[in-house]
């Protein structure tokens, strides 16, 4: 699919990352949806966001519901994927089109999710839902019909893109991006008398992890920065290198999605792995190292 | 999910009739009695719209709720709540709607003896995960400690 209008400055941003294939630009949306083997899906936070109101022929991908086991705490397994991906009309081959509230946080989940089951063609709208409502794009609240699609029973692969504990713990001393806000980075944490906590014993960062906080790769409108600014910051300031085997990690990685797309997809590193466990595995781990800074 | 035969057992009147109309129906119409309660969370009054920060942020809700907690010197000591939670927060502006319209008027002893599992009682921890209800389970909290903080300074002779 290619788009038939004249290149606008945000084309061009986007022609700019390593893998421009993985994103698409609101205008381009607007002019294909509804196309025959593109489905388009909103995946939020808020649980209730895309009842709101969606992008007509959206349907809903809840990042909780959907995409986590109700039981253990891990992902869907082949047969639940297949199931909800088949419901939602999409096949091994559908061009599949995320957005979703917070800069993108629970798209890039999504499609990070999607990509452990090796969906091939799977891409973020650039900006989200804050762009296609600031734009004043059509929303609709309706939820379209499906045509149920057959889709094969895939078995997940947490080796290329997934870290476990124990793999961060072999990885100790190589290259880790925290990307939580600072405070949490440092291990200052909120303590109120009577408050709930927020469901970590330690508070920190694991050793030699680099605080770059994920928002830092998004403009205040959510679209990503540019590649000059993305390899500012994290070639020339932090010292990453697109080869090196990189593991980002956050509360309980959806924020640390967002990144590992910036530096998988956008910058073209070859080996970025999400730490999923996060800080809610490693702060109530026992026997971990912990920083504090 | 606590599997209480009655799931207003224990709830004042309002907040009682609420947790049997939500588990009355199904777990996707749970969702939109939700979103409804949530269109139905009334503005803030002059005295706080602009001014958040002279409320209490609830942190623990995935999107910023802010909240305001009076208690009245009547000889009920009447509670009254104020709640923001931007639109794009639909689930955080629902469960601030439950408890205002479940809790709001009701005198300050009525608010202090609601159970902290009362969250739990509206069948919706599997329709929109368990993670998600800390947010209200916080509010509840937040709303109980500051109830108390005021009784107190009323009972002392301070204003609340």
């Amino acid at each position: 699919m290619t788009t038939t209008s004249e290149p606008t400055p945000a084309d061009d941003r986007i022609a700019g990352y390593a893998h421009p294939e993985r994103l698409v630009t609101t205008a381009w949306l607007a002019e294909h949806l509804h196309e025959e083997g593109l489905v388009v899906l909103e995946s939020d936070e808020d649980v209730l966001l895309y009842d709101t109101g969606h992008i007509p022929g959206a349907l809903k991908l809840d990042w909780h519901t959907d995409l986590n086991d109700p039981l253990t705490r891990d992902y869907v397994d082949g047969e639940r994927f297949a199931q909800v991906m088949g419901e939602r009309g999409i096949d091994r081959g559908t061009t599949v089109v995320i957005y979703g509230d917070k800069s993108n946080w629970w798209a890039a989940y999504a499609l990070w999710v999607m990509t452990l089951f090796g969906h091939e063609d799977v891409r973020l709208l650039d900006g989200g839902r804050a762009a296609w409502v600031a734009e004043g794009r059509e929303m609709t609240t309706e939820v379209p019909e499906v045509q149920p699609a057959d889709y094969p029973v895939v078995e997940r692969d947490d080796t290329a893109v997934r870290a476990f504990k124990a793999d961060v713990l072999e990885h100790l001393g190589k290259p880790m991006v925290d990307v939580r806000s600072p405070g949490e980075f440092s291990g200052e944490l909120l303590h109120m008398p009577d408050y709930p906590q927020e469901g970590a014993m330690r508070g920190g960062h694991i050793p030699g992890a680099r605080s770059v906080p994920w928002a830092r790769a998004a403009n205040e409108d959510g679209t990503f920065r540019s590649r000059e600014e993305l390899e500012a910051i994290y070639l020339q300031e932090q010292g990453l290198a697109p080869s090196d085997d990189v593991v980002a990690y956050c509360r309980i990685g959806e924020r640390s999605s967002h990144t590992w797309f910036v530096l998988t997809h956008l910058l073209g590193f070859e080996k970025v792995r999400n730490y999923d466990g996060s800080w809610t595995e490693w702060g109530n781990s026992v026997g971990v190292p912990v920083e504090r800074s | 999910m606590t599997a209480t035969a009655e799931p207003g057992a224990g709830l004042p009147a309002a907040l009682a009739e609420l947790a049997e109309d939500f588990s009355a129906v199904t777990e996707r119409e749970r969702l939109q009695l939700l979103l409804e309660i949530s269109r139905e969370l009334p503005e803030l009054p002059e005295r706080y719209a602009g001014h958040l920060e002279s409320m209490e942020r609830v942190d623990e809700c995935q999107s910023p709720l802010f909240l305001a907690v009076e208690v009245g010197d009547d000889p009920d000591r009447t509670v009254r709540l104020f709640f923001d939670a931007p639109p794009e927060a639909p689930t955080t502006r629902g469960f601030a709607g439950i408890l205002h319209e479940g809790l709001d008027g009701l005198p300050a002893e009525d608010v202090l003896q609601v159970p902290d599992d009362a969250a739990y009682r509206f069948g919706l921890s599997a329709a929109v995960s368990p993670l998600r209800m800390r947010g209200m389970v916080a509010m509840l909290g937040r709303i109980k400690r500051q109830v108390r903080l005021r009784r107190d300074a009323l009972a002392a002779g301070g204003t609340a």
